[in-house]
């Protein structure tokens, strides 16, 4: 039995999502790029990309490269925004239960 | 010869950098100029707990609150841009007597100048907050009006609405230093070339202190690394308003997309400017969290951040000129709630800036306070 088909001549690119975590597609990359948010860390403000919870895994080269090409800049001068901890995310429980030595616990917050 | 000219440079691209600029586009300044280090957004505004409140406890803080919830309600259709706004309230939380005396009084003054927030039961309370876990807490007060509105998007609405009115943006460009001629603002000088102009309006954030250095300003404020931390979006309910308690160090809110956020201040004021995440609050948080909110701790925490609150020596902004340079205007030092203040603060410094004078008094926020030792004690600060 034949697989299904699908015509890439009639896939338009402007409609693949970049980011799955926020739903953001390459035509709104493309748009925002083009208003002057030609910066991974700006792009992220504004649209949630690399906030997901994949942390920017899935999109960043993507949007990188989709920068790197509308603005005629090399992935150096472009820079790949800030990367954060946790590398992975981690449970509220499992780092309550390590938490031994709080350097916060019985102090008073003077403000 | 300059590179450029202006007739007011403003310094820093944050929430109160924009919203000024937007403020006094509109009230027809021909060119202003506004120069940004890094990446619009990319300092304390887009670090911070988003928070917005009425719930203050000096008459000056209520009134500013009020306004901000008021231009808060009507932003997204005065920028053109949704702010992300959400006002899911703010619910107090005291664990001590005094505290909670101090809250009750707050609302008493907060009543009196219009703002309906009042005392709530733990009942309430937990209707409120359905994930909460307080029973160890004395008392909760509760304004519904309060809540949060996205940083980003209200920075980035306020500078769209901005260069449609002429302002001009120059991102990654750093003021190294400001020329000072027969006691007047005379050009900005900057990484990339001069810029003539009359006024300059310092709202550097973190930077603030250094910006005012630039014209021998020496004031008595510094900035200090508060952590923040993220998770993964979760079913809506958890926890809607921000929950915030002074003596339990603590706030957190979950937003509309489903992420819940949360941080604490440091232990002291420990002058801290170093953004480098700490994994000791993580832990730290991560008990704040599943105390408060006993069902969360299976969910995950995706990222933590930290942003520097420039710090006065009571907690409330510098606004005004300086003394010994005219046209060098300061709006800084906001000790933490920078981004919640900016849709009137940025209205009063345009204001104060075209016309010398400002719809609600500011005149008792000048630096000048620290040195006639007339401090604004504010008691509800976190």
């Amino acid at each position: 039995m034949a697989g299904i088909c699908i015509d890439k001549t009639k896939l338009d690119d402007d409609d693949v999502v970049v980011c799955r975590c926020k739903e953001v597609t390459l035509k709104e990359i493309r748009e925002w790029i083009d208003r002057g948010y030609d910066t991974f860390d700006e792009l992220k403000r504004l649209t949630g990309v690399g906030m997901g919870a994949c942390q920017g895994r899935g999109c960043r080269d993507i949007i990188m490269k989709e920068i790197a090409r509308r603005t005629g800049k090399s992935f150096d001068e472009i820079g790949t925004g800030t990367f954060r901890p946790p590398v992975k995310p981690v449970k509220l429980g499992t780092l309550t239960a390590a938490n031994k030595e709080d350097p916060w616990e019985g102090k008073v917050v003077s403000h | 010869m300059a590179w450029k000219n202006a007739d007011v440079v403003v310094i820093g691209g944050g929430v109160q950098g924009c919203a000024s600029a937007y403020n006094l586009a509109k009230l027809g300044v021909k060119k202003v100029i506004l120069i940004e280090k890094n990446s619009i957004c990319s300092g304390s505004t887009g670090r911070c707990g988003a928070g917005i409140r009425a719930q203050w406890g000096t008459e000056m803080n209520c009134r500013f609150g009020l306004a901000c919830l008021d231009i808060f309600e009507n932003l997204e259709e005065e920028l053109g841009m949704s702010v992300g706004l959400n006002q899911g309230g703010y619910l107090m939380v005291a664990y001590k007597e005094s505290e909670f005396d101090q809250l009750k009084a707050n609302i008493k003054l907060q009543n009196s100048l219009g703002i309906r927030s009042g005392v709530v039961t733990r009942e309430e309370a937990y209707t409120i907050c359905p994930g909460l876990s307080a029973d160890d807490a004395l008392g909760f007060t509760f304004h519904q009006r309060d809540g949060h509105a996205d940083p980003f998007l209200t920075t980035f609405a306020y500078m769209e609405a901005a260069k449609r009115l002429g302002v001009e943006f120059l991102k990654f460009t750093e003021v190294t230093a400001i020329k000072v001629e027969k006691g007047r603002v005379k050009t900005v000088v900057t990484d990339k070339g001069e810029i003539d102009t009359a006024v300059v309006l310092n709202t550097a954030g973190g930077f603030f202190q250094d910006v005012a250095a630039m014209v021998d300003l020496e004031l008595p404020i510094h900035s200090e690394n508060h952590d923040i931390m993220v998770t993964e979006p979760v079913e809506p309910g958890v926890c809607p308003p921000m929950l915030m308690s002074f003596s339990g160090n603590y706030y957190l809110q979950q937003r509309p997309d489903g992420t819940i956020v949360g941080g604490c201040s440091p232990i002291g004021h420990p002058m801290d400017s170093d953004l480098r995440s700490r994994f000791a609050f993580l832990e730290h948080m991560s008990s704040v969290f599943t105390k408060l909110l006993p069902r969360a701790k299976d969910i995950r925490i995706v990222r933590q951040w930290a942003g520097l609150y420039n710090m006065s020596p009571d907690c409330q902004p510098i606004l005004g000129e300086a003394e010994h340079v005219k046209g060098f205007f300061l709006s800084g030092a906001y000790s933490g709630h920078g981004f919640m203040f900016a849709p009137i603060t940025g209205k009063l410094m345009a204001q104060l800036i075209t016309r010398g004078n400002t719809d609600m008094p500011i005149h008792m926020l000048h630096y000048r306070r620290f040195a006639e030792g007339k401090l604004i004690i504010e008691p509800a600060v976190v």
